[in-house]
């Protein structure tokens, strides 16, 4: 059916960066995700608030397919994510393919797995050598420029243990921003770290919203969700329960889940 | 020291107690001590064991230099005799193949292990449990014995027609059946400490890799693999050090490496004693010479393991000391704003 085109390319529908439709996900007999919505625009930042266990972060695992989804959709730039359209239809796409839907979606996990065989040049250009073929001149003159903006190139020849957290998790953002992502995930990126040193990596992704990059964040840091989001949306056990502007949703949450949640914060 | 009453006080008159202790206390609070001369702990067991290990080693001494069954010149004209070099080179050549072998296959194996196809991680795991479980040198003269149970070995279609046919026994040399015996025992061990080395490695690494969008052979080389080294390298040393010395089980299927020359000189002299000694020596200058190499490797795969950078091969060669390269002091206002 020619009607049924879903590329990005279609002037009859204008998709978002990030489309999830009744996102289904559960380990075992544990049900984790219980049907997500969720729409993310170029340019926005979203920040995914909510009590540990809520499903923040295995959905955000889902928008770049480390984890498979069982039931629902997601689209990135009205791409499918995991699957394949062939007619009525739906495959699982080859581990090949899937990979390579990964490049262009960055992510930055709580305990940064930065490489630590690896100098901090070394982890910033790997992917653009290996993946994308990038000359190595080249990339590592993108690396030095993308150290040089989270305020590290004096450590480009450190090895990550060498570095404090805050230190490894800004080299963990170059990383991902390398591959040049249309989007960036990042998963409690403050989490691990010593609250001294999380100023200077929430500052670091400050910056990154400034500069346009849609931004998929999860996070407990309240001020910077107020401050930097765009949009909030607070997650309870396996469902969006709330969602709008940070003022909304954090200074006049609607629901009591929100509230009770929220007031823990204050 | 003001020795007031304090409203705690115990039973005893405090004044009384505090008269006693400095009379009986030179360093009462107010002489300070300094324990840069104190006497240290003295360890009198030690030095009895020193004494009897001391008359130990001059006993042995004393054997080793008096006993004439030793023959210590037969030694000295035998271990730089050629007869040996060519002995030896068959004892270093089965180690190098059979390990390049065993580590290949044991590679192949671990992954085989560790894939999600069941068939094959059934048959890899059925792989290390049979050649695990039968003893080396049985495997060596089952081989060798090949020709017994198949007379003629053919490659082409299975259940079809056949491309290239020979005989076992002019295929399966001994060295070719040393080689086949050490080489897939070795891969079943192998795969075991390769598989183990790659559990080691944290699954994050896995997962930041895959969401820079590398696929799985490339994680596997790059990533995965090289982190794997540091938990691998170690027990594979001591493999190697096995694997030489198991080449002496060779001998039995008549190949001639340094224990079958040493054995088959004294068969035709008689100097049993100085011969075995002589293959001793060697033995021991072999697996001295790899575990020098071992510290080696062992210390290029630590690099980023530590807070401290590697110490180089040069000045571990020439025994400097380690050049610790200092991170300096963070910069306070290195944030970004």
């Amino acid at each position: 059916m020619t009607t049924m085109t879903t590329k990005a390319t279609d002037p009859a529908t204008t998709w978002p960066m990030v489309r999830a439709h009744q996102v289904h996900k559960r380990f075992g007999h544990v049900e984790v995700l219980k049907g997500i919505d969720l729409e993310v625009h170029s340019g926005e930042v979203v920040v995914l608030l909510g009590p540990s266990g809520s499903g923040k972060s295995t959905f955000l695992r889902c928008v770049n397919n480390l984890e498979r989804i069982d039931s629902g959709s997601v689209h990135v730039e009205g791409e499918l994510i995991g699957f394949r359209r062939a007619g009525s239809r739906v495959h699982h796409l080859r581990p090949r393919e899937a990979t390579r839907q990964r490049r262009d979606i960055g992510m930055v996990f709580q305990h940064f797995n930065l490489f630590p065989h690896q100098t901090v040049l070394g982890n910033v250009m790997e992917a653009p050598v290996g993946v994308l073929g990038m000359p190595k001149a080249k990339a590592r003159e993108t690396a030095l420029r993308l150290l040089e903006q989270v305020g590290l190139a004096e450590k480009a020849d450190a090895y990550p243990r060498q570095l404090s957290g805050g230190q490894q998790q800004r080299v963990a953002i170059a990383r991902a921003l390398a591959m040049r992502p249309k989007l960036m995930l990042f998963d409690e990126p403050t989490s691990a770290l010593d609250p001294e040193l999380v100023g200077e990596v929430l500052a670091t992704m400050r910056d990154l919203a400034r500069a346009g990059l849609t931004m998929l964040v999860v996070t407990h840091e309240i001020g910077f969700a107020r401050e930097v989001a765009d949009r909030v949306v607070f997650m309870d056990d396996g469902r969006i329960v709330e969602s709008g502007t940070p003022e909304e949703v954090l200074d006049n949450p609607a629901n009591p889940r929100t509230r009770a949640f929220l007031s823990r914060f204050l | 020291m003001a020795t007031a009453p304090s409203p705690d006080s115990r039973d005893h008159p405090p004044a009384v107690v505090a008269v006693k202790e400095r009379t009986e206390h030179p360093h009462a609070p107010d002489h300070p001590v300094d324990v840069a001369h104190a006497v240290p702990v003295r360890h009198p067991l030690r030095w009895l064991s020193v004494v009897v290990l001391a008359v130990l080693a001059a006993q042995l001494g004393h054997f080793l230099i008096t006993n004439p069954n030793f023959e210590w010149g037969t030694v000295g004209a035998y271990f730089g005799a050629q007869v040996f070099g060519q002995g030896i080179a068959t004892t270093v050549e089965l180690t190098v193949v059979a390990m390049a072998i065993g580590t290949v296959g044991g590679v192949f194996v671990a992954v085989g292990r560790m894939s999600e196809n069941r068939v094959l991680s059934t048959v890899c795991g059925a792989y290390v449990w049979f050649f695990r479980g039968i003893p080396v040198l049985v495997q060596l003269i089952f081989w060798y014995n090949l020709s017994a149970l198949l007379p003629r070995i053919s490659f082409g279609i299975p259940f079809g027609p056949e491309f290239i046919s020979a005989e076992t026994n002019t295929l399966i040399s001994p060295w070719f059946a040393a080689i086949l015996g050490l080489g897939l025992n070795e891969a079943a061990y192998m795969a075991e400490i390769v598989r183990g080395g790659l559990l080691g490695v944290d699954h994050g690494q896995t997962e930041a890799a895959s969401a820079l969008g590398m696929g799985r052979a490339r994680i596997l080389r790059r990533i995965v693999l090289p982190q794997a080294m540091r938990f691998i390298v170690p027990p594979t040393g001591s493999q190697v050090i096995n694997m030489l010395k198991a080449t002496s089980l060779v001998s039995v299927i008549a190949l001639a490496d340094l224990l079958y020359t040493a054995q088959s000189i004294y068969n035709r002299t008689f100097e049993t004693i100085p011969l075995l000694v002589v293959a001793c020596l060697w033995y021991l200058v072999m697996t001295s010479v790899l575990y020098v190499g071992q510290s080696f490797i062992e210390r290029y795969y630590a690099r980023g393991s530590s807070r401290n950078s590697p110490q180089s091969f040069w000045d571990f060669a020439l025994f400097r000391r380690r050049t610790t390269r200092k991170a300096g002091p963070e910069p306070v206002s290195e944030t970004p704003s």
